[in-house]
C-alpha cells in the first residue's frame, strides 16, 4: 500500500510521460517511442491507483480491465483505416460515459460518508455535464460518420434558442445542486446534458466533421479534467488539460483551413451528404474538357513532376493502393511524385496521411498545403483524386462564394490539371468548382480506384 | 481524501486550479509542435491517455464502503475506460507502424 505522497509522485511521473509521449508526435521517426512512453505512464498510473489504500475489491476491477482490454484490442486490430473517424468518435463517447458514471458513483459514496462540500458538488455537476454532452454528442457524430444517420445537417426553428435555454437551466441546476446536494439534481443535470449533446451535433453537416471530431476530442479531455478536480487527482487534471487543449487546437486548425469561425460550425447547417446528383451540373458539362486515361498517362510520362491531390473520394473508392503502385512506377521512371494534403481533406485531421501510410506510400512523399503550394507553378501535371472544394479557385476570386477566403491548394497553377471524378456533381459545400472550367484542366470521368488502376496499367505497358 | 498540507494555506481546489492552468500551457505548446501528418494518431493517442479517467473508476469500484450499485457503476466505468486505453494505444501503434520512410 502506498501513502498519499508516493502516489502523487507516481502520478507526476505518469503525467510527465504523457507529455513526452505527445511530444514524440513531433516527427514520425519519434512517434512510436512516444506511444510507448505514454503506455508506461498509463501502466504506472493504474498500478499506483490499485495500491491506493482506499481500494479494495480487486476481482471486480481486474475483471473490468480484462474485458475492456480484450474488446479494445480486438477493435483496434480489426478496424479498417477508412473508419478511423468513426472509431475515434466511439472512443470519445466512452470517455464521456465513464465521466458520468464516475461522477455519480463518487457523489453517492461521498454523500454516504458525509465528506462533501459545495465546491466538490459544483465540480461533480460540471464533470457529469461535460461527460454527458461528450457521450451523446459523440454517439451522433459516430452515427453520421458511420452512415447510420444522414450526413445532412438537421436544423429546426428555435434550435439555438432551445440550446441556450437548456444551458441556462443547467447552470441554475448546478448552483441548486451545490446547495441541496440531492441526487435528483445531479441526475437532472446529466439528463439535460445528454439531450444537449444530441442537439449540439445534429445540425452540423458532413463537411464539418473534422471540426466535430476534434471538438469532441477536446470535450473528452475536459471531462477527464473535471473528474480530476472532484477526486483531487493531479494526473487526471494534467492529462485532461493536455487532451482538452489538443482537441481545441485541432478544431482551431480545421476551422482556419476552412475559413470558418468556430461559432458558425457550432451553429451548423453547412454542407450535406453527397448522395444527391445535380442534373443542372450535368448541363454544365459543355464547358468542360474531358480526357481519357491514355491522355493522362501520356502527360504523366513526359512530366517533370506529378502532384497528386487526394480527397475523401479517394478514401471512399479505396484508391490509395493503386496510388501506391503509381508512386512505385514514378520512382522507377525517375519522375518526381508528391502528394499534397489540405488540412481538412477527409473526415478527420490527418485522415489522408494515415490512408496513404497504410498503402505504404513513404511519408516523405506526402507534403502539407503550405509547403507544396509554391511548387504547383513549376509542376507539369497535377492529378486531383476525389478532392473538390479544397481545389476551387473561387475561394480566392469570387467574393460571393460561400468558401471565399478559404485557403486552397493552388492546383490551377500547374501546367496541366487532371481531375478524376465520377460526375460533375459539386462537392460538400454544394458549389461549382471553377477549376474544372479552366483551360488547363481536363476531367477523367470514372471511379477513382478504377481510373487509377487503369492509369497504372497504361504506364506499365506504355 | 487525504489531509492536505500546504504551507501557503491554499485550499485543495486552488492547488488543483494552479496545476490545471499550467498544464494548459504545456498542452498548448506541445500540441502546436505536433506535425500535421500525425494528427490522426494524435487524436487516437489523446484518446488513449484520456482513459486515465480509469483512476476515478477504480476508486468508485474499489472503495471499501461501496454499495452494490456503486460497484456496478464502477465496474462499467472501469470496463469502458479500459476499452479506451487498450484500444487507443493499440490503434495508435498500428497507425504509427505504417508511417515509414522510403527505405525500409
Amino acid at each position: 500500500m502506498l501513502n498519499a505522497n508516493t502516489l502523487a509522485i507516481i502520478y507526476l511521473i505518469s503525467a510527465s510521460l504523457f507529455i513526452l509521449g505527445l511530444k514524440g508526435l513531433t516527427h514520425p521517426s519519434s512517434a512510436r517511442r512516444g506511444n510507448y512512453l505514454a503506455m508506461i505512464g498509463m501502466v504506472l498510473a493504474i498500478a499506483a491507483t490499485l495500491l491506493n489504500p482506499m481500494v479494495h475489491n480487486y476481482s471486480l476491477i481486474l475483471a473490468g480491465v480484462a474485458i475492456g482490454a480484450v474488446i479494445g484490442i480486438l477493435v483496434a486490430i480489426r478496424i479498417d483505416m477508412k473508419a478511423m473517424p468513426q472509431l475515434v468518435a466511439a472512443f470519445h463517447s466512452l470517455v464521456g460515459l465513464t465521466a458520468v458514471l464516475v461522477a455519480i458513483g463518487t457523489f453517492t459514496e461521498h454523500s454516504a460518508t458525509g465528506i462533501i462540500d459545495s465546491i466538490m458538488l459544483v465540480e461533480l455537476g460540471v464533470g457529469s455535464f461535460i461527460g454527458a454532452v461528450t457521450f451523446t454528442g459523440s454517439l451522433i457524430a459516430f452515427g453520421k460518420l458511420q452512415g447510420i444517420l444522414s450526413g445532412n445537417p438537421i436544423v429546426f426553428k428555435g434550435q439555438h434558442l432551445l440550446n441556450l435555454v437548456l444551458g441556462l437551466v443547467t447552470l441554475a441546476l448546478v448552483v441548486q445542486f451545490s446547495q441541496s446536494s440531492s441526487l435528483t439534481s445531479l441526475l437532472l443535470i446529466t439528463a439535460i446534458a445528454l439531450a444537449l449533446g444530441f442537439l449540439l451535433i445534429i445540425p452540423i453537416g458532413g463537411a464539418d466533421m473534422p471540426v466535430v471530431v476534434s471538438m469532441l476530442n477536446s470535450y473528452s479531455g475536459w471531462a477527464a479534467a473535471a473528474t480530476g478536480f472532484t477526486l483531487q487527482n493531479n494526473a487526471l487534471i494534467v492529462t485532461g488539460a493536455l487532451v482538452g487543449f489538443s482537441g481545441a487546437i485541432l478544431s482551431f486548425i480545421m476551422c482556419r483551413a476552412m475559413n470558418r469561425s468556430f461559432i458558425s460550425v457550432i451553429l451548423g447547417g453547412f454542407g450535406g451528404s453527397d448522395d444527391e446528383e445535380s442534373t443542372a451540373m450535368q448541363a454544365a458539362n459543355q464547358g468542360v474538357k474531358s480526357a481519357a486515361v491514355e491522355d493522362l498517362a501520356f502527360m504523366i510520362e513526359n512530366a517533370n513532376r506529378l502532384i497528386v491531390v487526394p480527397g475523401y473520394g479517394m478514401a471512399v473508392a479505396q484508391a490509395q493502393h493503386a496510388l501506391k503502385e503509381l508512386t512505385d512506377i514514378m520512382d522507377e521512371k525517375g519522375i518526381e511524385i508528391k502528394f499534397a494534403i489540405h488540412p481538412v481533406a477527409g473526415r478527420m485531421p490527418g485522415h489522408m496521411n494515415v490512408l496513404l501510410a497504410e498503402s505504404d506510400i513513404p511519408y516523405d512523399h506526402v507534403v502539407e498545403m503550405d509547403e507544396i503550394n509554391p511548387e504547383f507553378s513549376t509542376t507539369d501535371v497535377a492529378l486531383v483524386v476525389g478532392a473538390n472544394d479544397v481545389t476551387n479557385p473561387a475561394a480566392k476570386t469570387d467574393k460571393s462564394s460561400p468558401i471565399y477566403g478559404m485557403p486552397i491548394l493552388d492546383v490551377e497553377k500547374a501546367k496541366y490539371v487532371f481531375v478524376i471524378k465520377r460526375s460533375m456533381r459539386p462537392g460538400y459545400s454544394g458549389i461549382e468548382n471553377l477549376l474544372y472550367f479552366r483551360d488547363n484542366c481536363s476531367m477523367v470521368f470514372g471511379d477513382a480506384k478504377e481510373v487509377c488502376e487503369s492509369l497504372v496499367n497504361e504506364l506499365k505497358n506504355g | 481524501m487525504t489531509e492536505t498540507i500546504t504551507a501557503s494555506g491554499m485550499s485543495p481546489a486552488v492547488v488543483a486550479l494552479f496545476i490545471f492552468v499550467l498544464a494548459c500551457f504545456i498542452g498548448y505548446y506541445v500540441i502546436w509542435g505536433v506535425t500535421p501528418s500525425l494528427h490522426t494518431p494524435l487524436i487516437s493517442l489523446t484518446n488513449a491517455i484520456s482513459g486515465i479517467i480509469i483512476v476515478g473508476a477504480i476508486l468508485v469500484a474499489g472503495s471499501e464502503g461501496a454499495t452494490s450499485l456503486e460497484q456496478g457503476l464502477g465496474f462499467v466505468a472501469v470496463l469502458l475506460a479500459s476499452i479506451n486505453i487498450f484500444g487507443g494505444f493499440a490503434v495508435t501503434q498500428r497507425m504509427l507502424s505504417m508511417f515509414r520512410k522510403k527505405d525500409k
